[in-house]
Order: structure tokens, then C-alpha cells, then sequence
């Protein structure tokens, strides 16, 4: 991997930038792996890369059916933090942000993190009380959330509408300053780019099309390109986890549904912080082009279709107009949407599966992409060590059964 | 936005109804004789159909009765719909 710096970037600069090699290679598949990564997003990548880094196991296939974070890892509005209010969800979420703040160092990539503080707003004495909790909550477990006023918040945020007649009057809220956004294709790239370099293959346009199983554990994966040997195969695909965990022969507790997101036109910055309303359905960042990147919550339907209805979007346009009466000129360039998998506690699965040498990580709904490198780190581990690390050990599919949920609908903040 | 063709009132917009998931779980006779596993098949599992999905739905804002629907989850065509109790078609 040759890597990038300021002296490689002026020496590319004196050839018109036309000399950069390939950041991963573009293999063909291998009939044998140690380890088969299905899915070639944020979660996939970070696992592969941390397999080979932290325990050096570097025969390992990443196999992805399209492009690489072309599925949700391109499609969400790259939001990072991690005020979530139980001692399980803190630990896996403030474990990934630790992650993220040196990410771009570690991996020799601008991930363009921006640790610009995120809001949470309360609309309702409901909200008030669960937000206080949260942030309460937060603090004992290290975490920097703290308790804004209204008028705190206007302060930081002079372009909210704060007045006491609105509908849903801004009654607080909280705020995590170390929280942010996120370059989502560059951390995709970025874990390809690194996981490549220690050996791993990252093989795209290659669906896995059926498991095999022998003697009561996985043999490999058939895929379009052939039969893939591997004793141990892990399912990374947000959007497909039953149908992949089907093709296995199990069930899991998700339902999938549309995610719908949209991008304005640019404009000057004029939104320094990221803020969310989960009562009113809508959450706002500005990009560095200067795109507000709006989403909201969920379509009610099952769905594979990655497009939702526009009614969806009328609503969180009707919140946000309300929230920042400033946007109410600004035109629309583009929405698209992706497809989640909710689980009934808005919580992950991350672990084993019935299928002894078969490993599942997904089921992260709405709010997966904040948790990318810590999701990779503690997935790694678990394949590694064929047993979860204590970090995501409650969030097995087995707590189903024990009764033992993660209920995050509050931290999640957005409609499931 | 879905129009979906209610039993007793038409066809309508989607808003005018409240989704209510996979279609014909019947609740088990006897939940104390149940497993844990048992339980959280019936509570939690779901089907997640890529394809033909059978689900209900509530006219919430017109005859408020819930029914049947089959739906594609891929093309959202709606290929049927039912009352509940009635067997899919």
C-alpha cells in the first residue's frame, strides 16, 4: 500500500494525479478461505480488517454482490455518537467512537470525521424526563452527554426555531459534543484499502447464492462465481440478514424496512452541530459541500426495494420547515433509500448462530453506520475466538429467548 | 405511496391505514406449556419474505377493520387481499 502523505500528494501532483495506483486489488476468488465475509459494506470491511490486524488471520474473503458500501454504508446520513441509555448499548457505542477518533490515522485515510457535537431535541415532558435519564445515564458510563436548555440550544444553534408556539415547542434537549458526522464511502474505501493491504480479498460482484453445511456446521458459500470453501462464515449484510440467515436454515427476529434520506441543494454553513428530533421525525446535518443531509424515520412496510413513499418524506419536510422556518426555500437535489433491518429492541445481533462456524452481525435498524469500526472490532474477535467478546455478548440472538432485551427505541431516536 | 385496496371500502392511499406485520401468527393455546424457545418463536421471529409477504393491515382512517394483504416486497404489487381468518389466496 503506498501511503498518503504530503510528499506523496505533491509527487502525484507533478504528474497531473494520473500515477495513483488501485487502492485494493480485484481478485479472483480463491477455492478455499480461512474465513468468508459476506457483505462488503462499513461492518464487513472493518471486520476483515480487523481479523488480520488484531489476530492475524489474513486468509480471508470479503465477498460483496454489488460495489463496495453500496448498500446502507453509501445510504445513511453518516451520523456518529454514542448516547444510548443501557450499560450494554454505551459500551458497544462509546467502544466504536474511541475508535473513530483516531480511524483516519489508523488507516491512512480521511474518514473526514467531524466531532461537531449532536442534539437530541425534547418536544414533550416525555421526552424532557427520557432525556435527562439519558444523559444522566451517560455520564456514569463515561459518556460526555449533558442536559441543554432552550435557550442553551439556540445559542449554539441560532437558526432553530425555538418559539413557545410552535406545535412541538423545543423544550431541551441533549447533547454529545464528541459526537459527529462521517465521510461514509471514505470509510468503506478506507477499511478496503487497509484490510487489502494486510492480505485480505475483497471480491465484488459476487453474491453468495446458498450456504452449505456439512455435519451440522458450515462448509463454505455457493456464490455466482462458484463454490467457496471456508469453516467459518460470517453474515455482515444489513438489508439481507433473514434472507441470508434463511439460506442457513434459521430464523431471526427482524423485520426489514425502507430508510429514506435526502439531500438540499448547497448552501453557505449555516448548521455548525447535527440535531435530531425523534418526536417530530426529522434529524439535519450540513455537509462540507454545504448539502443539508436530511432523514427521518422509517417506511411502516416490509420492504427489499430501497425506495419508500413520498408521503414519508412530505412529513419529515413538514418537521424540519418547522424546526428551521430558513430552509423552507431550499430545493431538494436528490433522496434515495436503503433498506434496515429492525430488530424488536432496536438493538443489534452480534454473535454465533445455530449453525455451528456461522456468525451473524446485523439487525442494527436505523443506526448502524456510527457503530462501524466498533461493530468490526468486537465481530473480528467473536470469529476469531469463536466465543463473543464481553462487549457484544448481550447482544446475541439468544437474549430473544433469556428474555434479557437491549429496549434502545429512546437512544435510537428515530421511529421504528 | 401504496394504494391499497380495502375489503370492505375500495381502494385507498396508503396513510389512510396502520401497518400491523406479518399476517397469521396464531397465538398458542397453551403459552405456559411453551419453551423459552418456543415463546420467543411465537413473540419475537418473524417471516421477512424477499418476494410474496403476507401482512395486515387496519383501515385506520376509514372502516377501521383489520384484513389481509399479500404484497410483494420487492415491486410493492399487491396481489391480494383478504379478510382475517380467511386462508391466503
Amino acid at each position: 500500500m503506498r501511503k498518503f502523505s504530503v510528499w506523496s500528494l505533491a509527487r502525484n501532483a507533478v504528474t497531473g494525479h494520473e500515477r495513483w495506483p488501485r487502492q485494493w486489488r480485484s481478485p479472483e476468488p480463491k477455492s478455499a478461505y480461512d474465513v468468508i465475509i459476506i457483505g462488503g459494506g462499513g461492518h464487513g470491511l472493518a471486520t476483515a480488517y480487523y481479523l488480520a490486524k488484531n489476530h492475524g488471520i489474513t486468509n480471508v474473503a470479503v465477498l460483496e454482490k454489488g460495489w463496495l458500501g453500496g448498500g446502507n454504508t453509501g445510504r445513511n446520513t453518516t451520523i456518529v455518537r454514542s448516547n444510548y441509555l443501557w450499560d450494554e448499548s454505551a459500551a458497544l457505542y462509546e467502544h466504536s467512537l474511541k475508535l473513530w477518533e483516531s480511524l483516519s490515522r489508523e488507516l491512512n485515510y480521511n474518514v473526514m470525521f467531524s466531532q461537531r457535537g449532536v442534539v437530541n431535541l425534547a418536544h414533550n415532558l416525555a421526552d424532557v424526563r427520557a432525556g435527562r435519564r439519558r444523559a444522566e445515564a451517560n455520564r456514569l458510563n463515561g459518556i460526555d452527554s449533558e442536559w441543554l436548555t432552550t435557550d442553551e440550544i439556540k445559542r449554539r444553534c441560532p437558526i432553530l426555531n425555538t418559539a413557545s408556539t410552535l406545535r412541538y415547542p423545543v423544550l431541551g434537549g441533549t447533547f454529545q459534543p464528541r459526537g459527529g458526522t462521517a465521510r461514509h464511502d471514505a470509510v468503506a474505501w478506507g477499511f478496503a484499502r487497509a484490510a487489502d493491504d494486510r492480505g485480505v480479498d475483497i471480491v465484488q460482484n459476487c453474491e453468495v447464492t446458498g450456504i452449505r453445511r456439512a455435519d451440522g456446521r458450515v462448509a463454505g458459500v455457493e456464490t455466482n462465481r462458484g463454490f467457496i470453501a471456508a469453516r467459518k462464515v460470517a453474515i455482515v449484510t444489513a438489508g439481507h440478514s433473514s434472507v441470508l440467515a434463511e439460506m442457513a436454515g434459521f430464523r431471526l427476529p427482524i423485520q426489514s424496512h425502507p430508510l429514506q434520506a435526502l439531500v438540499s441543494e448547497p448552501i453557505k454553513p449555516v448548521l455548525h452541530t447535527v440535531v435530531m428530533s425523534g418526536a417530530i421525525h426529522v434529524y439535519v446535518s450540513q455537509s462540507d459541500k454545504g448539502e443539508l443531509v436530511i432523514g427521518a424515520g422509517v417506511d411502516s412496510y416490509n420492504s427489499y426495494a430501497q425506495r419508500g413513499s413520498f408521503h414519508v418524506i412530505e412529513g419529515q419536510m413538514a418537521a424540519l420547515v418547522e424546526l428551521f422556518p430558513i430552509f423552507a426555500r431550499l430545493r431538494m437535489l436528490r433522496s434515495w433509500g436503503g433498506i434496515v433491518d429492525v430488530c424488536p429492541d432496536a438493538s443489534p445481533i452480534i454473535g454465533k448462530t445455530p449453525v455451528e462456524g456461522l456468525y451473524i452481525n446485523g439487525g442494527w435498524g436505523t443506526g448502524g453506520f456510527k457503530a462501524t469500526p466498533g461493530s468490526g472490532w468486537v465481530f473480528a474477535w467473536t470469529i476469531a475466538n469463536d466465543a463473543p467478546h464481553p462487549v457484544n455478548a448481550p447482544f446475541s440472538l439468544a437474549r430473544f429467548s433469556s428474555g434479557a432485551l437491549i429496549d434502545e427505541h429512546g437512544a435510537a431516536a428515530v421511529a421504528h | 405511496m401504496l394504494r391499497i385496496p380495502c375489503p370492505w371500502c375500495g381502494v385507498r392511499d396508503e396513510t389512510e391505514f396502520h401497518y400491523g406485520g406479518q399476517a397469521g401468527i396464531a397465538r398458542p393455546p397453551h403459552p405456559d406449556a411453551l419453551s423459552d424457545d418456543e415463546w420467543a418463536d411465537f413473540l419475537f421471529m418473524r417471516d421477512n419474505s424477499k418476494g410474496e409477504f403476507a401482512e395486515r393491515w387496519m383501515h385506520a382512517a376509514g372502516c377501521r377493520r383489520w384484513f389481509n394483504v399479500k404484497r410483494h416486497t420487492v415491486t410493492h404489487r399487491i396481489l391480494a387481499a383478504y379478510c382475517i381468518g380467511e386462508p391466503a389466496p
